[in-house]
């Protein structure tokens, strides 16, 4: 069991640089959603925001779907991305895509709570001392919206590591090309390959538990101020 | 003040992608079969002997036909379809989404039944599923999985489904059918004979005859929009050969012909 083959560091390797990469992407834009979310006040809000949490309610595959759809050759969108030589059906960026897709909701909700326990008049104390809202953002809330941030960029990467049905109807399921953790289990399973699920899902308690446990251990290194 | 928040996960972001491209990347002369999973286990290893003798790379998809039919439908890159299905292909086909000439179906299957390998009862034929004894049979979903539709057919082609239907448990697929036996939860399930090969847990007492059971077929066809022919129908040539041909009936296929 402690030996594991090459293709099972395959997968786990790009299981966690896909994810890696998918929560670093979503990032600034889940920061900067949630703070208009948090912060401003404009008509059909409540539209917006509903749709930008529709992929936590919808069934993942019928996401994925909808993602197939977008990005397939047949729309126009994934033919002019195809005449451009970019390919996302059926490979790596595919899963990057499916990942944030559905990752970012939790994102948002997460740093959007954090945000507003923020004290405004922290930021308005701010702003009659002649900071700029850029330097206020930076400097006040950010910091203050920090344990937030971090638990935000956290469950994101937890929920793209765990994703699995979008991920399969947009990029597949290719071994050593888009096979991530939650795919190969899969694949296993339903072969009746116990053993190798059961390997890779240790794996994925391993790399969970790591994330978690390091996080907590930043969130209270940085308790300081 | 800005660059520095931006720069560093700036830098990683771009250090991430690069590996990870690294990771998934495709060489341009390498083709993609989209398999029912199934298949997994057998074209494994046609595909690693194909590598050997051929000097090629062939990477495979593995899903439910009906999920890579969608996704060759929507233009999903995939250079060959090998469904577990035959409406599927139909489907696909009907549609002018495969290359014409290049369809056959390659292999079939047989039901058989099984049940747990520590068991005591004796059951040599479909008939004896009426006694007491059998209180509960495993069968993937009728009205929609492949597999239970062509259990629950031959079971009324003899003249059984009428008294079997109420001692039925369906299950979502031919794994949760072995599942549900291995368990012993079930005293008996409908599973594919290629399926049954692969679980230790379970015995297969009766092998549906192929001329009495339903028709189970597997076809293989290139996608009418791969960029990549020449090379597709080099494998699909290795694939109806002797050496695969081999590899395929170890794991207990039929092949047609």
């Amino acid at each position: 069991m402690l030996i594991l083959s090459l293709e099972t560091w395959q997968i786990t390797f790009f299981s966690i640089a896909v994810g890696l990469a998918s929560t670093l992407l979503i990032l600034p834009f889940g920061i900067a959603v949630a703070w208009l979310f948090a912060r401003k006040e404009w008509p059909l809000k409540s539209m917006v925001e509903t749709v930008v949490l529709l992929p936590l309610v919808m069934p993942p595959v019928s996401t994925g779907l909808i993602l197939l759809k977008i990005f397939g050759r047949r729309s126009p969108v994934g033919q002019w991305l195809y005449d451009r030589g970019v390919e996302i059906v059926f490979n790596w960026k595919g899963v990057l895509i499916a990942m944030a897709v559905m990752s970012f909701p939790l994102l948002v909700r997460s740093v959007r709570t954090s945000f507003a326990e923020v004290n405004p008049r922290l930021e308005q104390i701010a702003a009659t001392l002649g900071a700029s809202g850029l330097r206020i953002f930076f400097v006040i809330t950010v910091p203050l919206a920090f344990r937030g941030i971090v638990a935000g960029g956290l469950l994101a990467f937890s929920r793209a590591l765990g994703e699995f049905g979008a991920t399969i109807l947009l990029a597949g399921n290719i071994p050593g090309r888009t096979q991530t953790l939650s795919l190969a289990i899969f694949n296993f399973v339903q072969l009746g390959k116990d053993r190798e699920a059961y390997t890779l899902l240790a794996i994925t308690v391993i790399i969970a538990f790591v994330f978690v446990w390091s996080s907590e251990w930043l969130l209270r290194s940085g308790k300081k101020y | 003040m800005k660059p520095r928040i931006a720069g560093k996960p700036g830098a990683a972001l771009l250090a991430i992608m690069l590996v990870a491209s690294l990771a998934g990347r495709a060489r341009a002369d390498e083709i993609l079969i989209a398999a029912a999973a199934s298949l997994t286990d057998v074209l494994k290893e046609i595909g690693s002997i194909y590598r050997v003798g051929s000097k090629r790379k062939v990477n495979f998809t593995f899903g439910s036909s009906s999920m890579l039919a969608r996704q060759i439908d929507e233009g999903a890159p995939a250079d060959i379809f090998f469904s577990a299905d035959l409406p599927q292909m139909d489907n696909l086909d009907k549609k002018g989404r495969l290359e014409p000439g290049t369809r056959k179906n390659l292999l079939s299957n047989t039901l058989v039944i099984v049940v747990p390998a520590d068991s005591k009862l004796t059951l040599s034929s479909p008939k004896d599923l009426l006694k007491p004894e059998v209180k509960r049979i495993a069968l993937a979903q009728p009205s929609s999985v492949p597999v239970g539709s062509y259990s629950s057919k031959y079971l009324a082609d003899e003249g059984l489904w009428n008294q079997v239907k109420p001692k039925v448990i369906p299950v979502q697929d031919v794994r949760a059918t072995l599942a549900a036996v291995e368990s012993g939860n079930v005293e008996a399930g409908f599973v594919y004979k290629t399926d049954a090969a692969v679980s230790k847990k379970v015995t297969a007492v009766y092998e549906v005859p192929i001329h009495k059971g339903p028709q189970i077929t597997y076809p293989i066809a290139i996608v009418k929009e791969s960029k990549k022919k020449k090379a597709a129908r080099h494998f699909l040539s290795f694939v109806v050969g002797p050496a695969a041909k081999e590899r395929f009936k170890k794991h207990g296929f039929i092949l047609l012909e």
